[in-house]
């Protein structure tokens, strides 16, 4: 039978995949592909926003890693994810572990602890200038309760870093607990039932049972907040604008204040580059670690 | 006490706590609100209070003329609207020639696409300006919408909605004669509604919310502004004018807000499903 020979499978739609595929694959050409390699160009050259560019070949880097600020913008965005990280999982798992099935009205708390997630960052970041400065509703309070005013959080050496990531955990960890949650909800019941049975107290029952069962959850979620907390910008932007002196200044603001107030354009892409490799790095080792605690067979 | 009301006693206890974490969780937005209905004089004080001594409205309309607020309220929709449905169109069809298509280097070509999701927005600011530079583009609203209407995580998202529609039904039409074209637009369409609304929701929200890219492309702030660039301007103005300001963040914030109240349901399956979104 001849048209045995050419059953469907083989029949190919390179006209119309050109057609659907297209606007996209320009698209992703154009706007990405084709600025990542120029990114790459341009941070071995000297290339200012108008007039000669030259190339220049490491030099960018060499005049980076000599840089006071960069390397306390690199030390800094460091701190923040080593921070932010922690404290957002821990938070988000915690109330992700408590809004169990039991809980009356979980829904509409998990929109409540999403809300922030989805309000624009300068709205946010405003608000919690007024919480933190001086007079704001930290110290008001403090001061009416006890008499003694509050540190100026934003403005005083040590505190501006943690307020930020404060802040920045507030904002974010609704994203997290819902990843979480429907995750935790996904864990037949009959394997809970049957470890209470066993004797198992809540604390085993988290570790035994739970956190192996989010583990793919877990892997997802550290490894996007990973690439998102290493691109810090809008928080310390607003807050506090990189101070006081140099204490938030983060690499992403860097590149920005290279990019666009002083128009070193070579300059801020090799700062991004620098990043780049960073997050590909950690990213990397993340999933070179997962064997050991990633769990897929459920 | 017998075991079992311990036991209710416990919950009751978890219940009254968990209430109140999420109320000291939602303080800073209860406090924004409150403020934007207070006397300039009246924001800051100690103890602070939750309501000035007049409930003051008009702190709404004078935030809108303060500053041209409409402009950016109605750019923010254009915006928004106009690059959600570039990346809807995108995604979906391409979403569609990456699933159910047959062509020669497709899934090489899709991991491609997979690989460019690890891309940070950091690397493309500096690049993406001089491109828009060479376009002709900067400071205007085309290079607030197409520059990052592409990205390879619509398309990731709808095939693998695509892929759970069994083949049968797209491959009977196909033999039965239908294009390639219909098949898509009558058949595979309809059936990815619901992921198409969640796309198109999350998508919104991060056209509205977007800050960066508007501050690095905008220089007519006052024209071409959207509403995070023009909330930012409030604070460059001598004087900051905190009940103002918190008026125009309830505002910049309500239409997110309302999307996730209303569509809560679908927003949370579907970061569920798909792992939308990410901070």
């Amino acid at each position: 039978m001849h048209h045995d020979a050419k059953p469907p499978r083989l029949r190919r739609d390179g006209r119309a995949a050109a057609l659907f595929a297209g606007p996209s694959l320009i698209g992703l050409t154009l706007f990405t592909l084709f600025p990542i390699v120029l990114s790459l160009v341009m941070a071995f050259f000297q290339w200012p926003a108008v007039g000669e560019r030259t190339f220049n070949g490491l030099e960018n880097f060499a005049t980076l890693f000599t840089d006071p600020v960069f390397r306390r913008a690199l030390l800094n965005t460091l701190l923040f994810v080593v921070l932010y990280l922690p404290l957002n999982l821990i938070v988000s798992v915690g109330l992700a572990v408590w809004m169990g099935p039991r809980i009356k009205g979980r829904k509409a708390l998990r929109v409540v602890f999403f809300l922030p997630v989805v309000t624009p960052m300068v709205a946010n970041a405003v608000v919690w200038r007024m919480i933190y400065q001086p007079n704001g509703l930290i110290d008001g309070s403090l001061y009416a309760a006890t008499g003694t005013h509050a540190p100026n959080f934003l403005g005083e050496q040590g505190w501006a870093m943690f307020a930020v990531v404060a802040m920045s955990v507030w904002q974010g960890f609704g994203y997290n607990m819902l990843v979480f949650s429907a995750a935790l909800d996904a864990i037949p019941r009959h394997l809970l039932e049957a470890a209470q049975i066993d004797g198992a107290g809540p604390w085993r029952q988290f570790f035994r049972i739970m956190l192996p069962m989010i583990s793919p959850a877990l892997f997802f979620a550290t490894t996007m907040t990973l690439i998102t907390s290493f691109q810090i910008f809008t928080q310390p932007f607003l807050m506090t604008g990189g101070g006081p002196g140099n204490d938030t200044e983060t690499l992403m603001m860097f590149v920005f204040d290279k990019g666009f107030s002083i128009y070193q354009f070579g300059l801020a892409s090799a700062g991004a580059w620098i990043v780049f490799v960073l997050i590909l790095g950690v990213t990397a080792v993340q999933f070179a670690g997962q064997r050991k605690w990633v769990n897929y067979d459920v | 006490m017998s075991d079992h009301a311990v036991r209710r006693v416990r919950l009751v206890i978890s219940h009254i706590a968990l209430y109140l974490v999420a109320a000291a969780f939602l303080s800073p937005l209860v406090y924004m609100l409150a403020t934007s209905f207070k006397r300039p004089d009246e924001v800051f004080g100690s103890p602070p209070s939750l309501f000035g001594s007049v409930f003051r409205w008009q702190n709404y309309t004078e935030a809108f003329e303060y500053l041209p607020f409409g402009r950016f309220v109605l750019n923010g929709f254009a915006v928004a609207v106009c690059g959600t449905l570039v990346v809807l169109v995108a995604s979906a069809t391409s979403a569609y020639a990456f699933s159910r298509l047959r062509w020669r280097g497709r899934d090489g070509v899709f991991l491609v696409f997979l690989a460019t999701l690890m891309i940070p927005q950091e690397v493309l600011v500096v690049p993406m300006f001089m491109l828009m530079k060479w376009f002709g583009w900067v400071d205007s609203y085309q290079a607030l919408i197409f520059p990052w209407a592409f990205t390879a995580f619509g398309t990731f998202m709808l095939r693998q909605f695509f892929l759970t529609i069994p083949e049968e039904m797209s491959e009977s039409a196909r033999i039965d004669g239908a294009g390639a074209v219909r098949v898509f637009t009558s058949i595979m369409l309809p059936l990815i509604r619901p992921a198409l609304a969640v796309l198109a929701v999350f998508t919104f929200i991060n056209f509205w919310n977007s800050f960066m890219w508007p501050l690095i492309i905008i220089n007519s702030v006052d024209e071409k502004a959207t509403v995070p660039l023009g909330l930012q301007m409030f604070f460059g103005q001598q004087g900051t004018q905190w009940n103002l300001i918190m008026a125009a963040s309830v505002i910049s914030m309500a239409p997110t807000a309302g999307l996730l109240i209303l569509l809560q349901k679908h927003l949370v399956r579907g970061i569920a499903t798909s792992g939308f979104g990410g901070r």
